[in-house]
């Protein structure tokens, strides 16, 4: 049989509208490291191959394309390179679970506080944040890589439903912002 | 009539708006109400219960009287405040509460009949005869009852929410809420300045004076200009913080749009959740009226708002006031009147120790006792000693001094405290933890008083944040506040408290007279309180007219409980981003597409969207399509997406430990590349779901759910985990989205698969393998939902569709094809399969018959409940097939034949049914008391809701293949 | 109404899936008296004042939480992982 056609949910779709611009971005393999009871000595090793280490809570770090996502107790997700062997956790492929939204541009934070029920002010979320929280009514992965820019993580199957939300909270602020007074 | 030179709306700005059909012109920054009043416009609404005339009373959130109805192009928007309600070029609004014009309101007969509508009229008079209560009375007063009216459309509006976070939240812009924001955004703190109104300045707008050397307004506009700089303050205005709730959460209402003509996409509303450890309630106070007779005519109004008008917006309401005032600060109405050049005809001062100097003629020791003028005031009647003075006016400015705006702090059940001296209710300090009420809101009612309290406590906060600063105090005003309290004018005419409800004196006195002497009781007889002003005008005044009929002092009557929101809330707003599609997320397969091609039809499965079944040219109903499906699956094979199951990914050399927990059976004893049906229960001894689990290796499984149960599960998992063995070597993550799975049944099933695989497998019956598909890794199980030889195809949910594309195709060579969510479900009810109808949350194990799947060699969640009296035996409802001629329904009852069709016969009921191609006859599935002892009696099935009666068989829940042979072929 | 989540730190409420008492941690042995078992399962104390009860981060780590919190004045004064639970 011939090969099989990969497809992503959105299909890579993008939108600007004033000072934010909403897109499907791809972060490579997705792979979850659960740490089991007494194993974080051979993680720790295992992960060193890469220069990274399990991530403190609500945070992440990055090392030669490679990230370590911060996702709940003695667990992360490693992105942007191939899943790796570790001895002392569960390993499990998560690459096709998720779509990532980038949501950049000074209005970025405006746009997400439209939806999201956290504090993303820079003082207080500043980049290398990473916080499992909701979006309207998803769960989501936010992501602070700069300033103005946010990767969100939400369910695959929920891609549309997200894009919608964020979308039309960047139309009303849009709308905000044309009119005078 | 707009005074000349005086006011801050811009004159070069003309607007122009419509009101009860009729043309006229204002100026940006007038609210309906200003504009009115410069057109002179005294008369805009009617009275809720008597339908008395009535015009503006005050210039703010607190009005009572000018509430219209505000007309867009899709909506309709009643009880709008005119005092609130900006004009904009092209604003359509008409009044409300009439039958018939604004003048010749028919309902005014009402007024009349006022003897017979006092307070607690219609609890005595609805009473008797019984027969009239739904056919005569209902009616009337469903008629009669609530105020405006909306358009019968959906709102298509578009409205926001927001959330944001600070670390000082300041309420209100008048002298104490700017001299807090300077200090604490002098300071570097975060600071989100709120004010209601569209301009920043709170009273310092209306009440000329001198602040630091300047003249209020320039002080005002330097503040705002340095806070607009600070990067750390956030000014929102038209926006009114509506509760203050747990900690240190605000719920706030921003009117976006509402002030200017509709746009796409611009909201009407913002409602904001506020999050602050610090916040400075700097809400001012609200002046209030004084009972008299006749107190409610248009043109009387407080004084406070009369100066507003003057000052703020240019607008006499009158051309000859009158003021009838118990302050000093009162008196400043009538000398800014008197300098526009305005006839003040008389200031009447109760208090008889006030001073008499004026510039017009002063009656001290005097109260107002009556007025006319049907439509507008005219004159009043002035009680001086024994003597009755006439005074002819067209408007009164009336104050009975103020009442601190403090509900925010009573919003988490604090009581305020009565300070005698001011005669007012104040804040209780740390009734709402982070709060701090500042300025006249908390009793300081001198600028000075405002401008100190406010600076005061933004110190402490900013100290509190680690921060320092200095800011010089400007000079201002400091005058004594002097009162003497004055709730209500003696008389025996109607002297109204609350003009929103039309309570008066008398029905508060009548209360207490019937035995309704709690506040909150007398509050629910007359009710007074409860009109969309909440009895911001009218509570105070209120509990001194019932403290005064108890003879008790006004403390201890206490007050009602002030509950949020502080102004009225849409529910448009407060559930902005719920509608439609934000509803709930909306969860699609990597198949809906081709699905759609297919013109199936989308039914919701949970929050996913799922097929319901594949129309083919020439099939005109579900049935038809439904039933060739079914065949098909039957005959040849059918494909369908089954990605919605909630997969679990399970690690660890305590894995197969874990599932023995959470399961009735063994799974630690499941050979690799095995696939076992598990049952799983509540603590309680309930099923909790059902679904197969896959030993994919030594130390991994992969568990599946229920669609619908999925998350549920997790949640179950995660606590039993870290509840009762976080110390295992176990982990777990969902991998239900990482995975498109598809289900291929039928005789043909096996031959489709193989044709995709790169190496054809031999899998026995629930068995499971790794396979290659077209160069991807998958996995194959053998596992069947439908009776026939099945499959499940498992691949990266980035090739689902490709995956589903091909298999139709080929499967279509084949004789086959996809099926639907109505085939699925008419196979499984055929092979006796259960889903969520069956096991709903009230069935134990042993009632669907899976009773021996309780391991009795392992402990496991729910087993200790599940063997306990009353779970288990002949008196439980057991899960039985049912075999009928014609058709029957889910939700019908089972009686035995012949015998009567009530409640106490009932023998159980029907949950799941269908019409069986592959039987010919209609099934079912569902519980019938001692059920398996009945197998193949007649029952009688009745469903009153859909007319049926129809009997039985009682079968077996297995119709087809029950031995299993197909499966296991 | 916000909780204090000892991994995420303060979050709204709504990210918070509300389930009963603490008691649902004593689980009994399984051949313990049904009484031990109906107690465990079915009957709760329902104070005005402090009261220990589970929650779990749904929208964040989907971590059990012990709640210690005053039901009559609203504070909440612990907050601790139920995996990681000291007694």
């Amino acid at each position: 049989m011939p090969e099989l056609i990969a497809k992503s949910a959105l299909e890579g779709q993008t939108v600007t509208l004033g000072t934010v611009t909403l897109a499907e971005v791809d972060v490579g393999p997705i792979t979850s490291i659960a740490v089991f009871p007494g194993g974080a000595k051979a993680v720790a090793k295992g992960l060193k191959v890469l220069g990274l280490a399990m991530p403190e809570p609500n945070g992440f770090a990055e090392k030669k394309g490679a990230r370590i996502v911060w996702m709940g107790r003695d667990q992360a997700f490693l992105t942007g390179v191939a899943a790796l062997a570790l001895e002392g956790a569960a390993v499990t492929d998560q690459s096709d679970g998720w779509t990532v939204l980038a949501v950049t541009g000074t209005g970025a934070v405006d746009a997400l506080a439209r939806l999201v029920p956290l504090d993303l002010r820079l003082l207080v979320f500043p980049v290398g944040r990473a916080v499992r929280t909701q979006a309207n009514h998803m769960n989501v992965v936010i992501l602070r890589s700069g300033d103005y820019a946010f990767e969100i993580m939400v369910f695959r199957s929920m891609a549309r439903t997200a894009w919608h939300e964020i979308d039309t909270a960047m139309q009303m602020l849009a709308a905000r912002a044309g009119t005078k007074f | 009539m707009r005074i000349d030179g005086k006011g801050l709306v811009d004159r070069t700005k003309p607007v122009r708006f419509r009101f009860d059909g009729k043309d006229y012109a204002g100026y940006k920054g007038d609210t309906l109400a200003s504009a009115l009043l410069a057109n002179d416009v005294r008369l805009v609404g009617r009275s809720f219960k008597y339908h008395r005339p009535r015009g503006v009373l005050t210039a703010g959130s607190e009005e009572p009287n000018a509430l219209v109805e505000v007309i867009g192009a899709s909506n309709q928007t009643p009880n709008v405040r005119a005092t609130v309600q900006e004009v904009f070029e092209g604003l359509v609004t008409q009044s409300q509460n009439r039958l018939g014009s604004l003048k010749y309101d028919l309902l005014a007969v009402n007024d009349y009949l006022a003897p017979f509508l006092s307070a607690g009229f219609y609890y005595k008079t609805f009473m008797w005869p019984r027969a009239f209560w739904e056919g005569l009375y209902e009616p009337i007063i469903r008629r009669a009852a609530g105020l405006g009216s909306l358009s019968g459309r959906h709102d298509e509006g578009t409205y926001e929410k927001a959330f944001a976070f600070c670390d000082v939240l300041v309420i209100g812009s008048g002298p104490a809420g700017l001299m807090a924001a300077l200090t604490a955004g002098r300071a570097g703190a975060d600071v989100i300045l709120c004010e209601e109104s569209h301009a920043l300045g709170g009273r310092l707008l209306s009440d000329p004076q001198t602040i630091g050397g300047m003249a209020a307004g320039d002080w005002v506009a330097q503040v705002v200009a340095e806070l607009n700089a600070l990067p750390n303050v956030r000014i929102m205005t038209r926006t009114t913080v509506t509760g203050a709730y747990d900690n240190g959460t605000y719920g706030a209402l921003e009117r976006v749009g509402l002030h200017k003509p509709a746009r796409p996409n611009l909201p009407r509303e913002c409602f904001w959740r506020i999050v602050a450890p610090h916040a400075v309630l700097a809400s001012g106070a609200l002046e209030r009226p004084v009972a008299f007779e006749n107190n409610d005519r248009p043109g009387i109004m407080m004084a406070s708002a009369v100066r507003t008008y003057l000052n703020r917006y240019g607008v006499s309401p009158g051309k000859r006031v009158t003021l009838f005032a118990n302050t000093d600060a009162a008196r400043a109405t009538a000398r800014d009147l008197m300098a526009a050049g305005i006839t003040v005809a008389a200031i009447i001062d109760p208090r008889p120790d006030a001073s008499a100097v004026g510039d017009c003629p002063v009656h001290v020791g005097a109260e107002v006792v009556g007025s006319r003028g049907r439509l507008g005031l005219s004159g009043i009647q002035v009680r001086k000693g024994s003597e009755i003075i006439e005074i002819e006016t067209d408007c009164l400015a009336m104050s009975g001094g103020w009442n601190p705006t403090i509900h925010l702090t009573c919003h988490m059940n604090g009581r305020p405290r009565w300070d005698e001296e001011l005669a007012a209710f104040v804040p209780m300090e740390g009734a709402v933890p982070g709060l701090v009420a500042v300025g006249a809101a908390n009793g300081s009612m001198s600028t000075h008083g405002a401008l100190a309290t406010g600076q005061a406590a933004a110190l402490k906060m900013v100290e509190a944040l680690g921060r320092k600063v200095s800011v010089p105090l400007p000079e201002a005003e400091d005058a004594p506040y002097r009162l003497k309290a004055l709730w209500a004018v003696e008389g025996t005419g109607r002297a109204w408290l609350d003009f929103a409800n039309d309570v008066t004196t008398k029905d508060v006195k009548l209360a207490a007279q019937e035995g309704y002497a709690s506040v909150e009781h007398m509050k629910r007889y007359t009710t007074q309180g409860m009109a969309p002003d909440q009895g911001k005008n009218s509570n105070v005044a209120a509990l001194a007219v019932l403290a005064d009929a108890t003879g008790r002092g006004i403390p201890e009557t206490g007050t009602t409980t002030f509950r949020p929101p502080y102004v009225p809330v849409s529910i448009a707003a407060l559930g902005a981003g719920g509608r439609a599609e934000g509803f709930a997320p909306q969860r699609f397969l990597t198949s809906d597409q081709a699905s759609r091609d297919r013109h199936a039809p989308m039914i919701e499965a949970g929050l996913w969207y799922r097929p319901s079944y594949f129309p083919k040219p020439g099939e005109t109903t579900w049935r038809e399509a439904c039933d060739r499906e079914v065949n098909m699956v039957r005959q040849a094979v059918g494909v369908a997406d089954v990605s919605t199951l909630g997969k679990i990914d399970i690690q660890g050399k305590d894995a197969g430990r874990f599932l023995d927990f959470v399961y009735t059976n063994t799974f630690s004893t499941l050979p690799v590349g095995r696939v076992r049906y598990g049952l799983m229960l509540r603590e309680d001894g309930l099923v909790l779901d059902d679904g197969t689990s896959a030993r994919l290796g030594e130390d991994h499984y992969l568990m599946t759910t229920t669609t619908a149960a999925a998350g549920l599960v997790m949640r179950h998992l995660d606590f039993v985990h870290q509840a009762f063995c976080a110390d295992w070597q176990v982990r777990f993550i969902s991998v239900t989205e990482s995975w498109a799975q598809f289900a291929v049944a039928g005789p043909k099933a096996r031959a489709l698969v193989n044709s995709f695989l790169e190496t054809p497998v031999d899998l026995p019956f629930m068995g499971v393998a790794p396979v290659r598909i077209g160069g991807v890794d998958g996995r194959l199980f053998r596992i069947s939902f439908s009776g026939e030889e099945g499959y499940e195809l498992a691949v990266p949910t980035r090739y689902g569709e490709a995956l589903f594309r091909d298999l139709l195709a080929r499967a279509e060579t084949m004789g086959g094809g996809p099926y639907g969510m109505e085939a699925l479900n008419v196979l499984r009810i055929e092979k006796g399969f259960i889903t969520h109808a069956e096991i709903h949350g009230r069935v134990t194990a042993y009632d669907i018959g899976m009773e021996k799947m309780v391991s009795a060699k392992k402990d496991c969640i729910g087993k200790a409940a599940a063997t306990r009296p009353g779970m288990w035996g002949p008196e439980r409802e057991q899960l039985v097939g049912l075999k009928a001629q014609a058709p029957i329904s889910a939700g019908a009852h089972l009686f035995v034949p012949g015998q009567e069709v009530h409640r106490e016969t009932d023998q159980g009921y029907v949950t799941s049914v269908c019409w069986s191609p592959t039987v010919g006859a209609w099934l079912g599935l569902g519980f019938l008391k001692d059920g398996r002892a009945r197998i193949g009696e007649k029952i009688r099935l009745v469903d009153h809701l859909r007319g049926l009666d129809v009997i039985c068989e009682v079968t077996g829940p297995v119709f087809h293949d029950p031995e299993g042979e197909k499966l296991r072929a | 109404m916000r909780l204090t989540c000892p991994l995420c730190g303060e979050r709204d409420r709504r990210e918070f899936y509300y389930y009963g008492a603490e008691d649902f941690l004593r689980r009994p042995e399984a051949e313990a008296p049904l009484a031990d078992w109906d107690n465990y399962l079915h009957l709760r104390d329902n104070p005005a004042g402090v009261t220990r009860d589970l929650w779990y981060h749904e929208a964040g780590c989907s971590q059990w939480l012990l709640v210690t919190r005053n039901t009559v004045t609203h504070e909440i004064s612990g907050v601790e992982l139920v995996a990681e639970r000291k007694a």
